[in-house]
């Protein structure tokens, strides 16, 4: 058996099931944050063997739905300047900005690419030397730290034409936004594996810290989720808040120094603009002064008209969890993967595009 | 200078008569293409024949890849269509549009790769064209391949058969195409050994049929992978389709890609695969038939046919939850985190 089908064991996942079953006995509402998790739920048919108890909420953790609209149609505006040529991840060129999308500009002739790393980003640049290579930064503590290993190491090679545009944001800081809108109670949250690999399970410490709400880092494979579930379960009848890590084959409890010192030294904490939170401070990453002329908000004067509003989306309760997507009055009808009206529609990891292509079995 | 393609060799004049003897005539010599006419004349052996007929175009990046190039992509391709009817193919036409500035290397390699590949399929290329467009207009080379072939009497498939009951086989893993091309896309580049598992897909059927004559529908599941080829058979046939995704074989190395860029491997393409669907009485000796062809050692019974929920495909998963499988939208874009 490999290490992936031991967490996809139907045997042991059956008795965790039994263990949930037996434990469940008050409703408890849990947030899984990040996107991966919600699909990965979805795809394995894990609603289909919970209790009626264990109600299961979307969270913020979608890069893309997260990235304002004023920061797309930005990143869209600077793809249009001549010469550019825009990278970024693959999923990022579907979303639609208050206008138009990436995929639209690329149509229209932009240079977009898509890449699976910012060092492929490098090579590009490396490859180009004579055309300004702007890479679109997305994404949480997981990817800003390869975002500032590409800056590192183009400082290093003195390329100038290596650029990044960073629309970076932090987990705790939006997790802490959703509790104190309190527009959703909570029993509990599934800690972003990935994330709290680089970040560490002590900077959840603050749930049952200050919240009294318990958090288990889960990994992404069905037992991994299952267990966090049954830890949460638990810690819930108990009424006993604490951090389950039920993911230690990657997250320690201090997390990646070396990857938080990348990150700390390319980038500055500042505030951001998340859709669906508005402004909140101290939630996002921008480039260092001393780091400036990699900056793609610095160095380029694109400047696009300003941001429309999309009519009827409401992807911002999906992503504070208010609203589960199958409530949303859009969803599958106004709104579907062909035809998506918001972002978490379009997102390979947005919480309507997991509910809609992975829908349970009709009763 | 350089070998390459230049916009004289679409031209029509003596230097595109060049490219054509030099590098088309002799790997794919047959007497049909050898008489140079305006159209190729073909006589079938039956008296009364059922013609298949199919045509696809091939604009694979990069145009050599692992396990295959794009030459034998296009044989195999428009074979495995014509075959999905469960004819016999029996000629091709080739139509290449070349990019000016591509190494006549490169067109060299994959036409020999096509000759090798409709012989190994046995079908003959009976016609062709090419034209040339300008750099920047064009990924390289564009082959459109069409192909003809004869049904043989009492075979009747088709996408609307499928019936209430009837057993749902896959002749083996799934995902080795879609997963080995894009190790190679530039900017997406990973380690991986695999190798695309295209191949042509007719000797496969032919010895199918022959343990398995009832079969009601064959379809290859390329672009949109196993996903998109049950929801086309589920709604075309207007019944429902239920899966169990653990016995659908995916290589490790598939399921390692998949899982570090989020994929579905259910949504990656594949090349050299069929989907069976079977009456039940037949299910048996066809899983067997599949197993005995070397394209088929992998072949595994993963579901059934059913008059509940017509035109839904639904996969119980590998640890016992329920879901849908839904049609797949667009390209696969890895995801961010």
């Amino acid at each position: 058996m490999t290490l992936t089908e031991r967490f996809r064991d139907p045997e042991a996942a059956r008795v965790v099931v039994d263990r949930i079953r037996a434990r469940s006995n008050r409703p408890v509402r849990l947030m899984e944050f990040c996107g991966g998790h919600t699909h990965a739920i979805l795809r394995f048919g894990i609603p289909s063997l919970l209790p009626d108890t264990v109600d299961l909420r979307s969270g913020p953790g979608c890069p893309l739905c997260v990235t304002s609209a004023e920061d797309l149609d930005h990143a869209i505006a600077l793809a249009e300047v001549p010469d550019v040529i825009l990278t970024t991840f693959g999923d990022m060129i579907r979303v639609p900005g208050s206008r138009t999308s990436l995929a639209d500009a690329k149509a229209n002739g932009a240079d977009v690419r898509v890449v699976y790393s910012p060092l492929d980003a490098l090579q590009t640049a490396r490859q180009n030397p004579h055309r300004p290579v702007v890479f679109l930064g997305v994404g949480f503590e997981t990817t800003a730290p390869m975002v500032a290993s590409a800056v590192l190491t183009a400082d290093a090679e003195g390329l100038d034409n290596f650029f990044v545009f960073s629309t970076h944001k932090l987990t705790p800081p939006a997790t802490v936004a959703i509790l104190n809108a309190g527009e959703v109670a909570l029993d509990g949250i599934i800690g972003p594996g990935h994330v709290t690999t680089v970040i560490g399970s002590d900077a959840w410490r603050f749930l049952p810290d200050e919240y009294a709400i318990p958090c288990a880092i889960a990994g992404f494979e069905p037992l991994d989720l299952l267990r966090a579930i049954l830890a949460l379960v638990q810690m819930a009848e108990d009424e006993d808040p604490t951090i389950s890590n039920t993911y230690a084959r990657s997250v320690r409890a201090e997390g990646n120094p070396a990857a938080r010192q990348a990150i700390d030294q390319v980038f500055a904490v500042a505030a951001a603009e998340w859709r669906g939170l508005g402004t909140v401070p101290r939630s996002g990453l921008q480039v260092r002064e001393v780091f400036r002329r990699f900056d793609a908000r610095y160095v380029f004067s694109a400047a696009p008209p300003p941001s429309l509003r999309p009519s009827g989306c409401r992807c911002g309760e999906v992503l504070r969890g208010v609203l589960s997507p199958p409530e949303c009055p859009l969803f599958g009808n106004a709104c579907t993967p062909r035809n998506p009206v918001g972002p978490c529609m379009v997102s390979a990891e947005g919480a309507c595009a997991a509910y809609h292509q992975y829908r349970g079995w009709p009763s | 200078m350089k070998d390459v393609i230049r916009l004289a060799h679409g031209a029509g004049g003596k230097t595109m008569n060049d490219l054509i003897r030099e590098v088309f005539a002799t790997p794919l010599d047959n007497r049909y293409l050898r008489q140079m006419a305006d159209s190729a004349v073909v006589e079938p052996e039956h008296r009364n024949p059922r013609f298949a007929i199919s045509t696809d175009s091939y604009t694979v990046r990069p145009l050599i890849f692992p396990g295959g190039d794009i030459g034998s992509l296009a044989v195999h391709g428009t074979v495995n269509d014509v075959a999905m009817s469960g004819a016999r193919p029996l000629w091709l036409t080739a139509s290449f549009i070349l990019e000016e500035g591509l190494s006549i290397a490169t067109l060299k390699h994959v036409v020999q790769s096509m000759a090798e590949a409709a012989q190994e399929a046995g079908v003959q290329i009976v016609a062709g064209d090419t034209k040339v467009v300008e750099r920047g207009h064009g990924d390289g080379m564009y082959i459109n391949t069409a192909g003809v072939g004869v049904v043989p009497e009492g075979v009747m498939i088709g996408p609307d058969r499928a019936q209430p009951g009837d057993v749902v086989l896959l002749s083996g893993t799934i995902g080795d195409h879609g997963i080995a091309v894009l190790s190679k896309r530039e900017g997406l580049a990973f380690e991986t050994d695999l190798l695309s598992d295209s191949a042509a897909l007719n000797g496969l059927v032919e010895s199918l049929l022959s343990a398995a004559p009832l079969v009601h529908c064959l379809r290859d599941p390329t672009r949109g992978g196993l996903a998109a080829a049950l929801n086309e058979l589920a709604e075309t046939s207007r019944v429902g389709i239920e899966i169990e995704e653990g016995r659908i074989p995916v290589r490790p190395a598939v399921a390692a890609a998949c899982e570090m860029m989020g994929f579905d491997p259910l949504t990656v393409a594949n090349e050299g695969k069929m989907v069976v669907i079977v009456p039940p009485q037949e299910a048996q000796a066809a899983v067997e038939a599949l197993h005995a062809h070397p394209l088929g050692q992998n072949a595994a019974r993963i579901g059934f046919v059913t008059d509940d929920h017509p035109g839904l495909v639904l996969a119980r998963t590998g640890i016992g939850g329920r879901r849908v499988v839904d049609m797949p939208l667009g390209e696969l874009l890895p995801r961010i985190c």
